[in-house]
């Protein structure tokens, strides 16, 4: 007996999601998946971003990570809360590890969630989070030709930063170029360069998240 | 790379239908994955064999069929399947040529659509 079925293989991931995206919605709270290679800059910008924005926003942030929790840490020394998944192998954050997260992790009050993600421009995108958004975060040694070769990353992401301009010298890298293969398959897309370690650029990054934690006050 | 996973949630699905419909086997299922579900078809059928090994889905047979990627073109809006390479988002388009913008009608899901039961 042959029978046609139509079931979605993440549909459990899915409707982890959606509960998660109630949750957040609950409270009012701008959910961010922060997507990129490892050693991009991820921690280094929540670094910047957890010190910055400290007076303006309540922070919280879930730290994904195949093993150690040295980038919580980091995290933590800025005074935001923060949550460590170890996925002890495994190559993204799902729903299921980030309810569990949230059983350790409060939310009261919290303006902004960020969800870095482990480092992998593949997996993590397949998984959604129940995050309002995917951040793809691209550094400047890594090649220009990243969205040519990660098409979905950016094809579904809703902001670009391309971090580690202060390098900008001494690689083979064209902004332009990078911008224009993300714009490709993203037309609205922003593209943002910041440099974590000079501070170069993170004002527009701030702006971008003044705006979107406002439209999320809105809805 | 998450191919384990992935089947895992499909042999969950699949013995959930299996028991809805009071069937005592899967003898066949089919996959259907898009061209941009970063899918290595080997590693899956690897992971589907290794999992389903000496369980009540021995024997079971997984086909995997790819689903070819359909844009709509971000100039005039003409549905077009371009050619299965990496550059495949930003083929020009038959039509007008546009090379930017292109929506994905289809080529990025993962299904289990058919089954065949004993």
């Amino acid at each position: 007996m042959e029978i046609p079925v139509v079931r979605n293989l993440l549909e459990a991931n899915d409707i982890l999601a959606r509960r998660l995206k109630e949750r957040f919605a609950a409270g009012q709270i701008l959910a961010l998946n922060l997507i990129s290679s490892p050693g991009a800059g991820k921690t280094a910008l929540l670094e910047r971003t957890l010190t910055d924005l400290r007076e303006e926003f309540t922070m919280a942030v879930i730290e994904g990570d195949l093993q150690t929790d040295n980038d919580a840490r980091r995290v933590a020394a800025t005074g935001a809360r923060v949550v460590q998944i170890n996925t002890g192998g495994g190559c993204h954050l799902d729903g299921a590890m980030i309810l569990e997260a949230l059983n350790t992790l409060a939310l009261d009050r919290v303006d902004i969630l960020f969800i870095e993600n482990v480092g992998n421009l593949v997996c993590p995108v397949e998984f959604d989070c129940g995050e309002d958004h995917k951040i793809a975060l691209l550094s400047v040694p890594e090649g220009d030709d990243k969205p040519e070769k990660y098409p979905l990353l950016f094809h579904l992401a809703a902001l670009l930063l391309v971090n580690k301009t202060d390098l900008l010298p001494y690689v083979e890298f064209s902004l332009d170029r990078a911008a224009r293969l993300a714009k490709q398959l993203n037309a609205a897309l922003p593209v943002l360069p910041l440099s974590c370690k000079t501070g170069e650029g993170l004002n527009a990054w701030y702006d971008w998240l003044r705006a979107a934690r406002e439209a999320k006050r809105a809805t | 790379m998450h191919e384990m996973s992935l089947v895992a949630s499909l042999l969950d699905i699949a013995r959930q239908e299996m028991r809805s419909r009071s069937a005592a086997k899967i003898l066949r299922l089919r996959v259907r994955y898009g061209a941009l579900a970063n899918i290595v078809p080997d590693a899956f059928l690897l992971a589907f064999e290794i999992m389903t090994r000496d369980q009540d889905l021995a024997g079971a047979r997984l086909d995997l069929v790819e689903e070819p990627l359909l844009l709509a073109c971000g100039g005039c809006g003409r549905e077009f399947s371009p050619a299965p390479l990496p550059t495949a988002l930003f083929a020009s388009c038959p039509l007008c040529g546009e090379e930017i913008g292109h929506r994905i009608l289809a080529g990025k899901g993962l299904f289990l659509d058919r089954l065949e039961l004993a």
